[in-house]
């Protein structure tokens, strides 16, 4: 009876992997909460660490039966110093019946308990920042030269990898091979045999050197026939696969952030946290999202990524100059039956007074009939003006494809992203 | 002993396969001379993640998917990544064969206290003890487990995950009442035996009267006797639930059943910490010493080993900021260890107590006596002997409710010494530490709710929280009301859920 050692380190380690999940599944909302008051203290470009992530253990509890306070206990300790029978001491108060209690209770007295605290990376961060968001009004666009692309079998190739050999295929072509090769030797050997049988029939007037030659012959054929391979090189048949294009939702999302001198450093800070958290939303959640950036004062600029986020001029304040080079773009690249078409706009909401009119306008009659959406953010701590009203009319004409929110303060950012891109299900 | 091989097995602290493999025999061939019956071992070395994950699942080698044990592995990982937590050595697991997980970071000294420690120690108590006997069946448990695995995930995938978890979690709960205990009566109390004495009394009286059998019977006063269901009080919450819950489904009833099997298999392993510790550690001592003595091991090694023995078998002391509770692995290495020396070198107090044994040569049969038909509760009440008490500076606090004060009683004395020991015994004996609460009645003729009882011992009560929230769960399982009273005597004294708030219960 000797041992068995064994070596399991090269086992995988992931067994808790799933246990893990499901603890993850069954908590999702205490974890976004926690997700959600993360984000607020995270600098924006912090989007490659995760978090430690800390949820109260009373939630997490799994109650079993046991002894509450009171009662009658003997409770025997180790390592008496002084005591002898009889000795009194007064009742500890409060709740802990002090170490030792042996009941078992894991979670006595319930105070002082921690939080139970782990580390989420930074993958299931963003999961669950953006769990439940969605880009509204999505709809399927027409087939485009789109990158997606579906394998579906379709017909046999004599060509191919061999795990996609088919077999019936190609026994069914070697033995059709075999047929067609040997058909003209078989049909001879047939009527040899023919001819043997009339002879053995009337062995007399036989003519055995005749016979000789035929049964060598047929060996012969025989051997012929057998050289014949039982399956060649193309009676392979392999399982072809085709490449079918998959309707795909293509979007364009255009921000458009105010860069003006009335917006404060604070405030375009703001500006900026939230397109970021719109841009890693979409980079994570849409693979084929292209993103248009365009910054403006009195007059607008399509930049890219590092010019928006980083750039720093600035000047007066003409909000349609990108709104009308929006529709520019539009025009020019984003044909609307293709793309669904998204805008998103920041501002502090100071607009040249003669403009914001100009601005309503350009949005209802070039931008709407187009858009699936399009949202306004206005981040200020004063009093709404011209713009916000004017948009206000926006709003009521085009419930459901317009949406604005206020920011106040940083603390806002989040709760406003998340209240303009809430998966909207229930409301079809 | 073969003189000719006492060149030391290993010098170095690294381990290789083949020396595992040598100790192990080298282990083995000793642990057949003390008589170690053991089942075949299966060491598997495992590194600090997989062990990891082994503590997340019960030490199970597989478990069915569930997020308390995500829960576990979570938080483990997150104390151990914060050098909070050290791990264990080893992992046993009770199966034939008996697999030992060993972890690669140990040295080869750690390796061959860990080999004798758990692959005979523990493996020859699996073997032997008749809990273990009783309750557990070596043999299937890994088939179990994957049976029971695979089953549990097949209802996830037609039931959902959720519905599949409800019913775990709710079972969970119940895990340490989906066990049959053996019945003990409670020795009664003088008030109780008025009790009783007084039923008789009326009994007879009953029977003796004449008088009363000539009265028509419809005067006769008497209650109408509901027949109860179940007839006695049922303890195996779960079985109950399980067989006789009128709205589960098939699958549901076998999810129930799967805890409960896991329960009933982890029940003697709660009932002989300190036999099943003590044991271990005796013989890892013992073949330890073995080796060095036969010039197996280097006095490096045995140096290393001691230390880490000491730290296995260190109880702080009641005052000790450590100390939470008796260490089990150094109760009953003491208590193992003393058997020993009273078979070999018995004094006189040694025979007063001990007459059956003291002086008998024989002390690895004592032992083996001693391991196979005890659990916690009576092998203390039968082998811990005064020199341990003494040792070990026991004493005992009686707490009573009305007093305001804290007493000491028994104390390693003369006069103490039984008192001490039967104090010790009572704290494990697992009927006094966990709730006694049996399925009392079911309404099966009104509205099917279902009456639990807690039966209190030295009165003590139920925690009001977690009660309420497993009343929850328990609902959730038997479709109907349930309701929980808590009893001493015969007195309700209170019940669950609290009468005033009638809404409550549905809010769980």
């Amino acid at each position: 009876m000797s041992s068995i050692i064994i070596d399991r380190r090269r086992n995988s380690k992931g067994k808790s992997t799933v246990n893990r999940e499901r603890f993850m599944r069954r908590y999702r909302q205490q974890i976004r909460k926690a997700v959600n008051d993360a984000v607020n203290n995270r600098s924006i470009t912090d989007t490659d660490s995760g978090e430690e992530i800390s949820i109260s253990r009373k939630s997490l509890s799994e109650p079993f039966f046991h002894h509450g306070e009171g009662g009658d206990r003997d409770q025997t300790h180790p390592g008496n110093k002084e005591f002898v029978t009889g000795d009194r001491f007064p009742k500890p108060k409060g709740g802990g019946k002090g170490s030792g209690s042996g009941s078992g209770d894991a979670s006595d007295g319930g105070e002082g308990v921690d939080d139970f605290v782990f580390q989420i990376n930074r993958d299931e961060f963003l999961e669950y920042l953006f769990d439940d968001l969605a880009l509204p009004n999505m709809v399927r666009k027409e087939l485009k030269e789109s990158n997606e692309f579906a394998f579906r079998r379709g017909g046999y190739t004599s060509a191919g990898a061999p795990d996609r050999l088919n077999v019936i295929r190609s026994l069914r072509g070697a033995h059709a091979r075999r047929i067609a090769l040997s058909g003209k030797d078989r049909k001879e050997i047939r009527a040899l045999k023919r001819e043997l049988r009339e002879m053995e029939v009337s062995p007399d007037d036989t003519d055995h050197s005749r016979a000789e030659e035929i049964k060598l012959r047929i060996k012969e054929l025989n051997e012929k026939i057998k050289r014949l391979p039982f399956i060649d090189d193309f009676d392979l048949k392999f399982n072809n696969l085709i490449k079918v294009p998959l309707p795909s939702s293509s979007a364009v999302m255009f921000c458009v952030m105010d860069v003006s001198g009335s917006m404060t450093r604070d405030i375009k800070d703001m500006a900026k946290r939230f397109f970021f958290l719109l841009y890693m939303f979409l980079q994570r959640n849409y693979k084929k999202v292209e993103i248009v950036f365009i910054r403006h004062h009195a007059e607008a600029k399509e930049c890219d990524e590092h010019d928006f986020f980083y750039a720093r001029e600035t000047g007066g304040t003409v909000v349609s100059s990108a709104l009308t080079l929006t529709d520019e773009i539009i025009k020019e690249r984003y044909k609307p039956n293709e793309y669904n078409i998204y805008v998103a706009q920041a501002s502090d909401g100071d607009n040249w007074e003669a403009d914001s009119p100009k601005c309503s306008k350009v949005i209802s009659e070039n931008l709407m009939p187009f858009l699936s959406y399009y949202a306004y953010v206005e981040i200020t701590d004063r009093h709404h003006q011209n713009l916000w009203h004017e948009y206000k009319k926006l709003e009521k004409e085009h419930p459901e494809y317009f949406a604005m929110a206020h920011i106040k303060g940083p603390a806002d950012i989040f709760p406003v992203f998340r209240e303009l891109f809430e998966k909207k299900e229930a409301a079809v | 002993m073969t003189e000719s091989s006492s060149a030391p097995l290993f010098t170095g602290s690294e381990w290789s396969f083949e020396l595992v493999e040598t100790v192990d025999s080298e282990i083995a061939k000793i642990a057949e001379e003390f008589g170690l019956d053991t089942y075949p071992n299966q060491i598997e070395v495992i590194s600090s993640e997989q062990m990891l994950d082994a503590y997340a699942s019960v030490g199970m080698p597989l478990m069915y998917n569930h997020w308390t044990f995500g829960k576990h592995f979570l938080s483990n990982q997150n104390s151990y990544q914060r050098g909070q937590m050290g791990l264990a050595y080893e992992i046993v697991i009770n199966s034939n064969p008996c697999i030992s997980y060993l972890m690669e970071e140990n040295s080869m000294t750690m390796q061959t206290l860990v080999i004798a420690h758990a692959c005979y120690g523990h493996n020859s108590f699996f073997k032997g003890n008749y809990l273990f006997k009783a309750w557990t069946d070596a043999d299937s448990i890994i088939d179990y487990l994957l049976f029971a695995k695979n089953y549990i995930s097949k209802c996830e995938e037609k039931y959902g995950i959720d519905a599949v978890e409800e019913v775990l979690d709710a079972a969970h709960a119940l895990q340490s009442q989906g066990v049959n205990r053996y019945k003990r009566p409670v020795p009664l109390s003088a008030d109780e035996e008025k009790h009783r004495q007084k039923d008789r009394e009326e009994y007879i009286q009953r029977t003796l009267n004449d008088l009363w059998t000539t009265i028509p019977l419809k005067f006769r006063k008497e209650e109408k006797v509901e027949e109860r269901f179940p007839k006695d009080p049922e303890e195996n919450i779960l079985y109950f639930i399980e067989k006789h819950a009128p709205l589960l489904e098939t699958w549901q009833r076998e999810l129930i059943r799967i805890v409960r099997k896991m329960a009933q298999y982890f029940y003697p392993q709660k009932q002989t910490k300190v036999m099943n510790e003590g044991w271990a550690t005796f013989w890892h001592y013992t073949l330890m010493n073995e080796l060095h003595e036969r010039g197996k091991i280097t006095d490096g090694t045995m140096l290393e080993f001691l230390q880490s023995h000491t730290n296995v078998v260190f109880q702080p002391e009641f005052d000790d900021p450590r100390y939470s509770g008796i260490n089990p692995y150094t109760l009953g290495f003491n208590i193992f260890t003393d058997i020993k020396r009273i078979c070999l070198d018995p004094t006189d107090e040694d025979k007063r107590w001990f007459p059956e044994f003291a002086g008998n040569e024989n002390w690895v049969e004592v032992l083996d006596y001693a391991m196979r038909n005890f659990k916690d509760e009576s092998f203390i009440l039968q082998y811990l002997s005064p020199k341990v008490m003494r040792n070990m500076r026991f004493f005992t606090i009686n707490t009573k409710e009305e007093n305001p004060y804290l007493e000491v009683g028994a104390i390693h004395n003369d006069e103490g010494f039984r008192q001490l020991r039967q104090n010790l015994a009572a704290q494990y004996n697992l009927g006094n530490l966990e709730p006694n609460i049996q399925v009392y009645s079911v309404d099966t003729k009104g509205d099917r709710s279902m009456t639990l009882r807690h039966y209190r011992h030295n009165r003590c009560p139920l925690d009001d929280a977690s009660t309420s929230e497993i009343l929850g769960h328990i609902q959730n399982l038997w479709g109907f009301d349930v309701k929980l009273e808590s009893v001493d005597g015969e007195n309700i004294i209170a019940t669950y859920p609290p009468p005033t708030k009638g809404g409550d219960n549905k809010a769980a």
